[in-house]
């Protein structure tokens, strides 16, 4: 089976358990099995081309530019840790069926578990390194769901968490770490890597990629000082630490060790990081393991000692050490994950994991009892078990081993060592199955189904046989080895034999479990003095520096995001001014090539008007209604500031513009209080000058500076000034450049008015909606109303002034092809006419006599924009092309039309549509809130005798 | 002549202009036409993306006048392929807002969401500056339309400062636009690059404050540190299908930052070297990990993914400011990226919102939602996404990203607050979904353990109430993550693509022969008759021919 099948498969079988749920857990988990046991089929039928020598790949490009390349590959090691994972893990599901109970969702972990496996198969089997991160960050994240399967224990949720944080931090270096050795090697397939030992260890850059491979590594696999988190993922369910925690997803990091050995290993650096972590967490485990007194926590930690054992046998760089190590993984992996299925079966029997509350349990669960027996023994190093060989091979590894001088040293801490892996072996048979029975278990334990007891005898049958006849295994063992080594290493001469003699390393071994006996007898007072002992513990250390990152963040956060708009603004002109200086700064520039103008009195006494009205505003902008006439003031002398620059256009609309925002102002103002209230202090008012007046500056000098210099060629507007009439049809070139030249501009920027003018009217909705529909009807006017608010005067003066202002508009439209003008002025005009009607009689008595609703006009007036310019394409021009023609009807002069003035109607729609939408929208505020409507154009009407309309609403 | 070009503009204007003046009464009418609005949008931009394909480079004249004089839209590569992108975007997007009903909690919802499609694509299409700022007006208005759609306090106020800032972003924009016009004498990007190239170094301040006041503009839009302070409070408040959409909006900064400064302002123009290549790289990473730090330091879900946005923006702005080829074409693949799965995100936001009731998305623990058995799963997958862990496309955008920095003067930097940011993400990240999707259940156990007496023990329900699952949310947002999945899986066709993107936009030659090249209006006939002689002088002639229309 092709290997992307056997990668492939336990993700794909992933989605059956989800949907088989239903069906049954029996199906659920046997439909796992078969899947697991297909991939592993697959896997196996691999195997004959293997053993001839052959290098099993498959390759498929997936981002070949980056070199990220699906390419697989299974050699030795591959091949071996891919067995081990789907033959372990056909184990685990079996066991995993009786373990579960009915509450839980069994379908979820076992497509959890599914993921993983795929995972991890893939791992195993990547050639391509960056494939194989992506694997490894697969096995952490299914690792994170797993350790959080039981949602409801805070245990389970914290401790996903930690070894999401630290393997997840892990995995983040080694991207580093993976793509420098990419970088040097030119190539991210192990294949080529392997080959470039010598390149790799020369560049500079191998001591940093070293680091950060080996940061992932160590994170993985629990080496000292991450070693932390692996007992915490123990509150993940039991077959996932038998799984997981233990056979599989922690050896991940020695896989890759093992892995790279072949380029990384052999310089001192390696040595000295790898073997030293690998000797701390070797000893740290087995001393921590041996006080634990959850069943769980104990392996855990005899796990962390063990990988710590296996780290610093790759660790030495020798191709012995390399042997030992890979079998020792065998061991490790057959008697741990049997010791972790018997110590579920102890919790699920006995309903409790605490080794003070177990003991005497030999006679109500023999069959457990012999299967925890035989795996610990093998734990303890004892002869006849598996364990027994790969330690001794340990030992002697040890024995050659020399670290920072005195020769001692070494061999001293690893006998230590493995007199408390002894000692806490020891403790796992002798504190829960011997002793005496006792009366007080929370459940009453006896074996459990075959289910659950038939996985881990089948380990510890493997146990057994390894250990009598360690010549079945030795083949594989140093086929795996000569996988390591990759050529760069000689296979070790030495044979895996249970008797070499007395060598050091039976020395070392006998001293470790009469030690460790010694120590089991001397329990009591020793666990006195390890609880006197103070010394961090892991999860109180983690959590707090979790605690004070996030506490930061949220300072940092908190404060820089305060919902300060004018911290925000400050830090806006700021940055703008540091960027620009910065610019300018770094800029040459040469002598201004203009003239400036001479000053004219009367404008400087129009820009004096300006400033001084600016700076009016500023001091007195809480007082609102002042604040609006100041605007006003601003606002004319711009427009007379255009005017007096020639560009009488500008100036109308800045006019009618003037008008209709201040009208729409004034409406607004009626809602609020006459005087913003002060909400900053002298030093922030101080600051925010600084800056304004910064700002200003800055603003001033560039612009002087621009000023005075002419364009780098000519600029685009003769052209314009030039074809205005020969190409568009009208004189008026800026009413050309709007409705032709780029026409398409005005199309934008009426819609968007148009836009803003429906947001108006959904935001107003959307206020009447809400509270805020209450506090208008409730509102009390804060001064008296008008006792005549619709007077006579006004009726009558704005009635005789409609059809003249109607009239102004319509003239102002049709000129303003050639004059200036156009459907933009034309439309405020028309606005302001109407507008005034609603200021003379009232919102509703106006409303009533108008026909058509607004957001049609503003619509209609988009669309017709919008036709005009698709009208182009039926005579096959580009949108918005214009055409237009002159014509005579007899007998009037002749005159032209031109496809522009059907835009410019569009532009004055929409313009109309858009401010008498926003009116509405403030009246309907404005009628909510304390207005009687009125069915009459005025108050006070002399035509009219009837008293109840006299003085209402006063 | 093919008006396929400028179609993704005029079609959701004069939809929107449709749905306002016929069917703004008629809510399921509103939909249709919405809809199928963004469906064809999306077959017309297709085809676009199809024709650009090959290197072509469409151009279109407004009014048929030639470049530089009137306004032009040019459909290359790359902005054809931003205007896919964000055509798929609005189908998912308002696939929900149709399913969950936020459509019907406001006004004008459709017609606003159409000028947004229209303004977001002008702004791709568009190769006039000028015109560029109409665009952003136009989709800065919509948005503020959107943004406070339905209304309410926290929302209207978060609105207020979107606008006030953005305001703020044109103002500096029409001042920017001034100073260029000033220094140059034209709009048309083809002929600012042009025209640019011509200015002495010895006289290059007046266009340098230019380039740069410009670059503060996008950044203004793209969110970039510390013009940043706009998005968090906005993207919260703003309805989630809307905050979704917002996906795109940043991505506007970026693709015009990457446009403007491959274009007019290359990276080895001497006019206006060593400037932004300077400080945007840092600021980049300031705004990423600024954003990173934020998700780990809110305590709302909506904020956190807001932050997560930022902290996206200032990876993307990291490799645009590398300003090599490899580094926008990472920054082209991420941006896709990182659109879709923001606006997942969001949605799923939105989705837990609505099943957690008063709780809200305050990160604490609440009883658990309905539907969450999908709900989960869905933000687990998208939180991979954005925290860039494998195997989805934030990954493989991380790894094109710290490769293409690798060589650069700040490698190290770069590759350690990339990473350093990821690993606060994540914590950020696993720490949100585990309160908000694995602490119900232990309230919920409680509750149990509180109602049910001690023999019943054995025979619960599961977890997991059942209650209405929502549909049509549910596919919106799994379509998004398979399009997640798809960017994955078909990464090196996908990166090919964008590297020939790339290649287009260094190679900015043909781009402008494209634009210049092309004549417009023939101009030689005479516009009036020929027996009164009016062509000689147009501007006098003029004056001539309005005097009798002006008497009548």
């Amino acid at each position: 089976m092709s290997l992307f099948l056997v990668v492939a498969l336990p993700f794909l079988g992933a989605l059956l358990p989800g949907i088989l749920n239903r069906a049954g857990r029996t199906v659920c988990a046997g439909t796992t099995f078969a899947v697991s046991l297909t991939a592993l089929v697959g896997l196996l039928s691999n195997l004959p081309a293997l053993l001839r020598g052959e290098v099993i790949e498959a390759r498929v490009d997936w981002l070949p530019a980056l070199g990220m390349n699906m390419n697989l590959m299974m050699d030795g090691l591959g091949a071996f840790f891919a067995c081990l994972i789907l033959g372990i893990g056909l184990l685990i599901i079996a066991y995993a069926r009786s373990y579960l109970s009915r509450d839980d969702n069994m379908g979820e972990f076992f497509t959890y578990l599914l993921l993983f496996q795929g995972a991890m198969v893939g791992i195993v089997l990547s050639d391509n390194i960056l494939v194989l991160l992506v694997f490894w960050e697969l096995t952490s994240l299914s690792s994170f769901l797993l350790i959080g399967y039981w949602k409801h224990l805070p245990e389970g949720r914290q401790g996903a968490r930690m070894a999401l944080t630290v393997t997840g931090m892990g995995g983040l270096a080694m991207i580093g770490g993976m793509l420098i050795l990419g970088q040097i090697a030119g190539s991210y397939d192990l294949s080529v890597i392997l080959q470039n030992r010598d390149l790799i260890q020369a560049d500079p850059l191998y001591v940093p990629a070293l680091i950060l491979i080996l940061l992932g590594c160590f994170t993985k696999s629990a080496q000292f000082p991450f070693h932390f988190w692996l007992p915490h993922a123990m509150a993940a369910p039991t077959p996932v630490s038998a799984y997981l925690h233990s056979a599989t997803m922690v050896k991940a990091g020695i896989f890759l060790m093992a892995r790279m050995w072949p380029v990384l290993s052999g310089t001192p650096e390696w040595f000295y990081i790898v073997t030293c972590a690998g000797l701390i967490t070797m000893v740290l485990g087995a001393v921590i393991g041996l006080f634990k007194h959850d069943l769980k926590a104990l392996l855990a930690f005899s796990t962390v000692s063990h990988l710590g054992l296996i780290t610093m046998l790759l660790g030495t760089g020798t191709a012995f050490g390399a042997m030992a190590a890979v079998f020792h993984i065998l061991n490790h992996a057959t008697f741990k994950c049997a010791l972790f299925m018997s110590a579920g079966i102890i919790d699920h029997e006995a309903h409790t994991r605490d080794i003070r509350r177990l003991g005497g349990l030999r006679h109500l669960m023999p069959v457990t009892f012999v299967i925890a027996t035989i795996a610990a023994l093998s734990m303890a190093g004892i002869p006849f078990f598996n364990g027994f060989l790969s330690k001794e091979m340990w030992l002697e590894e040890v024995s050659h081993t020399t670290l920072f001088g005195p020769d001692w040293l070494v061999p001293a801490l690893a006998t230590f060592g493995a007199l408390f892996s002894a000692a806490y072996s020891f403790r796992y048979i002798g504190h829960v199955f011997l002793g005496k029975e006792r009366h007080d278990y929370p459940a009453h334990p006896h074996d459990p189904p075959a289910g659950m007891w038939l996985p881990p005898a089948i380990l510890t049958v493997l146990v057994v046989v390894i250990g009598v006849m360690p010549f079945l295994a030795e083949p594989a063992v140093r086929f795996v080895t000569s996988a390591v080594l990759g050529g760069t290493a000689e296979l070790p001469h030495e044979h895996i034999a249970l008797w070499h003699g007395v060598t050091p390393a039976l020395i070392m071994s006998g001293i470790a479990v009469t030690g460790g006996l010694i120590a089991l007898t001397l329990f009591t007072p020793l666990l006195k003095l390890w609880d006197a002992t103070p010394r961090p513990e892991a999860k109180v250390v983690f959590d707090a520096v979790i605690a004070v990152f996030v506490g930061l963040a949220r300072i940092v956060t908190q404060r820089l995001h305060n919902g300060a708009f004018t911290q925000y603004a400050g830090i806006l002109t700021l940055a703008i001014i540091a960027a620009g200086g910065h610019a300018w700064l770094t800029g040459e520039s040469t002598a201004s090539t203009r003239e400036a103008m001479p000053i004219n009195m009367i404008a400087a006494a129009g820009w004096l008007m300006l400033i001084v009205a600016t700076a009016f505003l500023v001091i007195q902008h809480r007082n609102r209604l002042l604040a609006l006439i100041l605007m006003a003031i601003i606002g004319l002398i711009v427009s007379v500031g255009f005017a007096y620059f020639s560009a009488p256009d500008l100036a109308m609309t800045q006019i009618s513009v003037e008008v209709v925002t201040i009208v729409l102002l004034l409406l607004a103002l009626n809602f609020l209080p006459d005087i913003t209230p002060s909400e900053s202090n002298m030093g922030k008012k101080v600051r925010d000058g600084i800056v304004a007046l910064a700002g200003g500056a800055a603003a001033m000098g560039f612009t002087y500076h621009l000023l005075m210099r002419d364009f780098v060629a000519p600029s685009i507007s003769e052209y314009h000034l030039a074809n205005s009439y020969k190409g568009g049809g009208g004189t008026n070139v800026v009413n050309v450049i709007l409705v032709d030249f780029r026409g398409f501009d005005t199309f934008g920027e009426i819609i968007v008015l148009g836009i803003a003018a429906l947001v108006i009217f959904a935001l107003t909705e959307a206020l009447l909606g809400g509270k805020v529909r209450a506090r208008l009807l409730n509102r009390v006017p804060d001064k008296p109303l008008s006792g005549d608010r619709h007077p006579l005067m006004m009726v009558i003066l704005t009635r005789v002034m409609m059809p003249l202002v109607l009239m102004v508009g319509i003239y102002i439209f049709l000129r303003g092809h050639n004059l200036p003008g156009g459907g933009f002025i034309a439309g405020l005009i028309v606005a302001i006419a109407l507008v005034m009607q609603y200021m003379a009689s009232g919102f509703n008595w106006a409303n009533e006599r108008q026909r058509y609703p607004y957001h049609g006009i503003i619509g209609t007036g988009v669309l017709v924009a919008g036709l005009t310019g698709i009208g182009s394409w039926l005579t096959g021009n580009e949108f918005l092309t214009s055409a237009y023609g002159y014509f005579r009807i007899p007998p009037m002069e002749e005159f032209e039309l031109a496809t522009a003035a059907l835009f410019d109607l569009g532009v004055f729609l929409a313009v109309l549509g858009a401010v008498m939408l926003s009116l509405e929208s403030y009246s309907r505020l404005a009628r909510r809130a304390h207005t009687p409507d009125s069915e009459f154009p005025m108050d006070i009407d002399p035509s009219r005798d009837d008293p109840k309309t006299v003085g209402k609403g006063a | 002549m093919t008006h396929w070009i400028i179609a993704p503009i005029v079609l959701p204007a004069m939809l929107a202009a449709f749905i306002v003046l016929v069917v703004r009464f008629h809510q399921s009418l509103a939909r249709a036409f919405s809809l199928a609005g963004v469906v064809m949008l999306m077959i017309i931009a297709s085809g676009l993306a199809w024709q650009a394909s090959d290197g072509t480079i469409g151009m279109y004249q407004l009014g048929n006048w030639a470049a530089p004089f009137g306004i032009v839209l040019v459909a290359d590569r790359l902005s054809t392929m931003m205007v896919l992108l964000t055509s798929v975007l609005a189908l998912f997007v308002l696939l929900y807002a149709i399913g969950s009903g936020w459509d019907k909690r406001g006004q004008h919802f459709h017609a606003l969401f159409q000028f947004q499609m229209m303004g977001i694509m002008g702004a791709f299409l568009t190769g006039d500056i000028f015109n560029l700022f109409v665009f952003f007006e136009v989709l800065l208005i919509a948005s503020y339309g959107l943004m406070i759609h339905s209304g309410g306090t926290r929302r209207l106020r978060a609105g207020t400062q979107y606008v006030l800032y953005n305001l703020l972003g044109s103002t500096l924009f029409l001042f920017a636009l001034g100073a260029i016009y000033a220094e140059t004498g034209t709009l048309n990007m083809a002929d600012l690059a042009v025209r640019v190239a011509e200015i002495a170094p010895d006289n290059s301040t007046g266009i340098r404050v230019a380039a740069v006041l410009l670059l503060m503009v996008f950044a203004i839009k793209a969110a970039i540190a510390p013009l940043h302070f706009w998005l968090p409070s906005s993207y919260a408040e703003a309805p989630a299908p809307v905050a979704a959409l917002f996906g795109i909006m940043t991505k506007v900064g970026a693709y015009a930052i990457i446009r403007i400064y491959t274009l007019v302002f290359p990276p080895d123009l001497e006019a206006t070297a060593g400037l932004f290549g300077m400080w945007l790289l840092p600021v980049a990473l300031v705004g990423l990990a600024v954003g990173m730090v934020g998700v780990l330091g809110t305590n709302k879900l909506d904020r956190l993914i807001a932050f997560a946005v930022i902290g996206s923006m200032g990876m993307l702005t990291t490799a645009v400011a590398l300003f090599t080829p490899a580094g926008i074409s990472a920054a082209l693949y991420y941006v896709i990226h990182s659109t879709l799965a923001t606006a997942a995100l969001f949605l799923i936001a939105d989705l837990v919102r609505s099943g957690r009731g008063a709780a809200g998305l305050d990160l604490r623990a609440a009883p658990p939602i309905a539907g969450g058995a999908i709900i989960a799963p869905l933000f687990f997958v998208a939180a991979i996404a954005m925290t860039g862990l494998p195997p989805l496309s934030g990954f493989v955008g991380k790894l094109l990203i710290l490769d293409a920095s690798f060589g650069t003067p700040l490698v190290w930097v770069t590759w350690a607050v990339i990473l350093g940011s990821s690993l606060i993400a994540v914590v950020g990240f696993s720490r949100a979904g585990s309160v908000v999707f694995w602490k119900s259940h232990q309230l919920a156990a409680e509750a149990v353990d509180e109602t049910t007496p001690e023999d019943a023990q054995g025979a619960l329900e599961p977890h997991d109430p059942k209650g209405h699952i929502p549909v049509l949310e549910v596919v919106a947002i799994a379509g998004l993550l398979a399009l997640l999945v798809v960017h994955t899986v078909l990464a090196g066709p996908v990166t090919r693509y964008m590297d020939a993107t790339t290649a287009q936009l260094f190679t900015p030659e043909p781009y402008i022969r494209a634009v210049l090249d092309v004549p417009g209006k023939d101009l030689s006939k005479d516009p009036h008759h020929a027996d009164e002689g009016h062509a000689e002088d147009p501007t006098e002639g003029g004056h001539d021919a309005a005097e009798p229309e002006g008497g009548h």
